[in-house]
């Protein structure tokens, strides 16, 4: 999938949790809908992009959030 | 006392009283005790004994002009008419008397004098209640013949597509005009002139050109054949009749398909149908007659490209092919390379056995819904918050409301009988909040309505106005705290409470943001907190964002904060679009859950589910339909079995959708008709209507209604069946051998449908889930003394602006929504004659932005966005604020799905429909998309026309 869409997508849902005074919880929370929400393959593309590709215009809770709680 | 049970089949002449005193008389020799407050023609029919009437109809508040139902009440003078005489303590009422019949007579007489004795040819002969009248009363001769003035030589109007008025039949009764009044609330009919001149009138107007709405209540009521349905004119009274529900919105409504043999003659709202107590509107009472429309397919196709032509086919043929294609895609491209798509429009049962074919069979999750681009959101946030996936109330909740709140939904249009039962509310007197950026109808355009305040925000401003209002609730001293403290779970409430508070969000700080008053958010916050019982309504107008679900979070915070939900009156309520958005989704079509909202990542929903149907399934979410759609545009999904659905006029960015079916390898449709999805599909499976096929449809208030089949299916199957086949020949058989059988698996396997079967159904009429052994029938309000998901969650809906911004090149906001005659795509209504009313979609522009681009009221309009550009007729307006401009969807060729984007909301990836930057600009033709469509489409459609030894499929 287009990794522009995704990025945006992910952004969207750290965007969620920006004003969550307890941001460690809010990390969990951002994972946590990635694991619930996106396919395997999104997911796995989107930590790959992380990981591997430094996350560029990802939002940096959101890829903290990738590191640390997101399952593949 | 027994309680009275009411038989819908019998006019008790007057409405019931909620009365909980009850009143015991005596009526012709027979004692009755009824609640207080009924009048004494109501108590005689409970007892059996059946006053004559001509004026009075039980779903109408008395009137008393007929004069025929007169009675004798011992020890009173007189003779009181039974309709408005109320019943009292030990009277004692003679409803036949030497005298009565007397002067029944006479009245008889004098209303047939002045009627035409056309009986034998007449179309209500053997269901007219003035001939059941003159019987009843006994009359026998008519001493005044035809040569004083009269009415016989009136001109029908037969103006109205449906119904013809011809007032040479007409006794002026009243009671159109005031079932126009009562039960649908909008005041188009009125008697006009006096005495003899007295004539019922649409305003002076046809009935076509006039405020009518064509709901059906008048015809309803009339009980003479002075307002009578057009087809009943043209096949004569049915014979027998069933009852089912309604195949468009959420609403729900019960009807009666009145049939002569397999022919249905007429859809009579059902007086006894749990969401429309006999009411109805124009899609539902007279726009059916898509399902016979030549327009329809009835023969299985199959093609190897877009660019043949279809191949007519068998049905084991057609079923064979797609089998083999879906399965060489699996082969070729891997198994996330195919998945399917349900409708909200399909039967609960025809949604389950699609995703039970999906996960079970294909091996994937790859289900979804067209849930996705309306209400996911609703499914989402509610979930989040209370713990189900659903609206709190029933319909006739809205009746204990003091306090009305309506935020981005527009029920008259889109939820119309819905809309009569609310407006009858309002009319009594509860106050009405309407939080939307355009003036729909409630805020002052119905009568005897006005909406205490309108809140005329910007589009995709909805959380900064959720803040604001949370805003003022929490630092004015508004929270219900007690409430909080034992309900929800605090700390979360602290958290929020913490949030909202923060001078940002205050309506002072966001009012650039918003565009509304901030004093008018305050004193909106006021009324809802402090009001009385306040509900929510809201629709597609919250969804539809980017930030469509924190909406819906708020909404829920609002509701838990004020203490408004968990009984009556009070509560948050979506208002799905379609018949079955709530039954779609409770039936597993979402790629992330099973039936009843359980996520596939449960091992112990998942083994319960892999041992009832015996195949391993994946614990990993699906794609959802804007997944499946970009995977397809970039080659890596394939297959596609969309059942009822049309994404490609329904979903956003058309182009973007129409680009990725375009790169798919087999896409088959299922459907009534060669929709605009259809053009673009290999395989083509011919679909059955509502009226060919048993199931269920479960509306807004989560209430299980019957679909029941009075035709044999034109395509020859019902489509579950359709469904069970592909499924057999892709080696896995599903041996159902009805539609209750698959509702009695549903039951075994999803713990809130636990006590539904068809039986029940049967039994009860419908009933709302939960539907249990604690709940046998059903559940009407949610969360009475706990919430589902235990404590209820507050959560901080933080405001982030769209990125769909204005700017110098696209400066107006598109927002777009529904019109009353049509119904989602227009598949079915632009099939009817409710194009009487709505022929085209068209462009709402404010007069200062008509203005400055020199456009005027009819001109062709281009509007451009990022996405694509359409053109429409202009329709100027002062609805729509300045900066903003507003279209439906109803038609194809209109492409307003070419313009809006595929920005999503962020939890849902439901479309931000609802805000899309645009310029408009006056044009003199097509736009290229209209012009290619236009030749695509004739081609397609011609494709479908041609003879099998045409095609080219090999």
């Amino acid at each position: 999938m287009d990794i522009k869409r995704l990025i945006s997508m992910a952004n969207q849902i750290g965007d969620f949790y920006e004003s969550y005074p307890n941001q460690s919880h809010a990390q969990e929370d951002i994972a946590g809908h990635l694991n619930r929400f996106w396919a395997l393959p999104m997911r796995k593309q989107i930590a790959e992009y992380v990981n591997v590709q430094g996350g560029e215009g990802l939002h940096q809770k959101v890829q903290t959030a990738i590191k640390a709680h997101l399952q593949i | 006392m027994d309680e009275i049970k009411y038989n819908p089949n019998i006019d008790y002449g007057t409405p019931s009283s909620q009365s909980a005193k009850q009143v015991t008389l005596t009526i012709d020799d027979r004692e009755i005790t009824v609640p207080d407050g009924v009048s004494i023609m109501h108590a005689a029919a409970v007892a059996g004994v059946m006053v004559p009437k001509l004026c009075a109809t039980d779903s109408l508040e008395p009137f008393g002009s007929c004069r025929l139902c007169l009675v004798e009440v011992e020890g009173r003078r007189g003779y009181p008419a039974s309709c408005t005489t109320p019943v009292a303590e030990g009277i004692v009422v003679h409803t036949q008397t030497p005298k009565l019949a007397d002067i029944r007579r006479g009245t008889m007489e004098l209303y047939i004098s002045d009627h035409p004795l056309d009986c034998l040819t007449c179309a209500t002969n053997g269901d007219c209640e003035l001939q059941d009248m003159a019987g009843a009363v006994g009359l026998r001769e008519v001493r005044y013949g035809y040569d004083g003035e009269n009415h016989l030589a009136s001109v029908k109007d037969e103006s109205n597509p449906y119904f013809t008025f011809d007032p040479s039949k007409c006794i002026v009764c009243s009671r159109c005009v005031r079932a126009c009044e009562e039960t649908q609330g909008t005041f188009a009919l009125t008697i006009s002139g006096r005495g003899f001149e007295s004539k019922v009138s649409a305003g002076n107007k046809s009935f076509l050109d006039s405020e009518c709405v064509s709901c059906g209540a008048c015809v309803q009521a009339c009980p003479t054949a002075t307002l009578i349905e057009k087809t009943v004119i043209e096949a004569g009274t049915p014979e027998h009749s069933v009852t089912t529900t309604c195949a468009y919105c959420g609403v729900g409504c019960s009807f009666d398909a009145e049939m002569k043999g397999e022919e249905v003659v007429r859809m009579t709202p059902s007086k006894n149908g749990g969401a429309n107590h006999g009411h109805s509107c124009v899609k539902g009472r007279f726009a059916w007659g898509y399902a016979t429309h030549k327009d329809r397919i009835t023969t299985p196709m199959i093609r190897k490209s877009i660019k043949d032509p279809w191949q007519q086919v068998g049905w084991d043929e057609a079923i064979n092919y797609a089998a083999s294609e879906l399965t060489r895609i699996q082969k070729q491209y891997g198994s996330d390379a195919i998945g399917g798509i349900t409708s909200s429009r399909c039967t609960n049962e025809e949604v389950y056995v699609t995703q039970k074919l999906i996960r079970a069979v294909f091996g994937v999750n790859n289900v979804d819904t067209c849930a996705r681009v309306c209400h996911s959101p609703t499914g989402y946030g509610l979930k989040q918050t209370l713990g189900e996936s659903a609206g709190t109330q029933t319909f006739d909740s809205v009746m204990h409301s003091d306090v009305i709140f309506i935020i981005g939904a527009n029920p008259t249009d889109g939820h119309p009988v819905f809309a009569s039962q609310m407006k009858r509310r309002l009319r009594e007197g509860a106050k009405l909040i309407i939080a939307d950026p355009r003036e729909i109808d409630l805020v002052a355009n119905s009568p005897h309505i006005r909406a205490d305040y309108h809140l005329k925000l910007r589009p995709g401003t909805n959380v900064a106005l959720i803040s604001a209002l949370a805003h003022v609730i929490v630092t004015e001293g508004l929270v219900q705290e007690a409430f909080v403290k034992e309900r929800c779970e605090w700390d979360s409430f602290v958290e929020w409470r913490d949030f909202v508070a923060k001078p940002e969000n205050s309506p002072e700080a966001l009012a650039d943001e918003l565009g509304v008053d901030p004093e008018v958010v305050r004193s909106a916050a006021r009324l809802y907190a402090t009001g009385g019982d306040a509900a929510i309504y809201y629709g597609l107008g919250v969804t539809e964002h980017s930030q469509g679900s924190t909406t819906v979070m708020g909404i829920a915070n609002l509701a838990m904060a004020t203490a408004n939900i968990g009984r009556e009156g009070v509560g948050v309520n979506p208002l799905r679009g379609q018949n079955n958005v709530q039954g779609s989704c409770d039936m597993g079509s979402m790629p992330h859950e099973f039936p009843g909202y359980r996520h596939v990542a449960d091992d112990a929903t998942r083994a319960l589910f892999e041992t009832a149907w015996g195949r391993p399934l994946s614990k990993e979410p699906g794609l959802r339909i804007p997944n499946m759609l970009d995977e397809a545009g970039e080659g890596n999904f394939k297959g596609l079995y969309c059942v009822g659905e049309d994404i490609v006029q329904s979903d956003p960015n058309t182009q973007h959708v129409t680009h990725a079916l375009e790169n798919m390898e087999c896409v088959i449709v299922q459907d009534l008709f060669l929709n605009e999805t259809a053009m673009f599909a290999h395989v083509f499976f011919p679909g059955a209507s509502f009226l060919e096929k048993n199931g269920t449809f479960t509306n807004a208030e989560r209430r299980i209604s019957p679909v029941r089949r009075v035709m044999r299916p034109k395509n020859g199957y019902e489509d579950w069946e359709v469904t069970t086949k592909l499924s057999e020949a892709l080696g896995y058989p599903m041996p159902y051998n009805h539609a209750s059988e698959i509702m009695d698996e549903i039951a075994a396997l999803t713990p809130t449908f636990h006590g539904v079967s068809f039986k029940k159904l049967d039994e009860m009429g419908s009933v709302q889930w939960p539907c249990d052994d604690e709940h046998p029938d059903g559940t009407p309000i949610m969360h009475i003394d706990e919430f589902v998901r235990g404590k209820g969650k507050f959560f901080i809906t933080q405001y982030v602006p769209t990125t769909e911004k204005v700017n110098a090149k696209f400066p107006l906001i598109l927002t777009t929504g529904r019109i009353l005659s049509q119904y989602n795509v227009g598949a079915q209504t632009r099939r009817t004659q409710n194009t009487a009313w709505h022929p085209e979609d068209i462009l709402e522009i404010h007069p200062h932005d008509a203005e400055e681009r020199g456009v005027k009221e009819g001109d062709w309009v281009g509007i451009v966005s990022r996405a694509g550009e359409t053109v429409l007729r202009a329709k100027i307006t002062e609805r729509v604020q300045v900066g903003v401009v507003y279209t439906t969807f109803h038609h194809p060729e209109s492409g307003a799905n070419v313009i809006t984007t595929d920005n999503s909301d962020w939890a849902t990836n439901c479309p931000e429909f609802k805000v899309t930057a645009v310029q408009v600009s006056r044009v003199s033709q097509l736009s290229d998309w209209q012009k290619h469509y236009k030749t695509f489409s004739e081609a397609q459609i011609a494709f479908a026309g041609k003879k099998a030894e045409a095609a080219k499929v090999s």
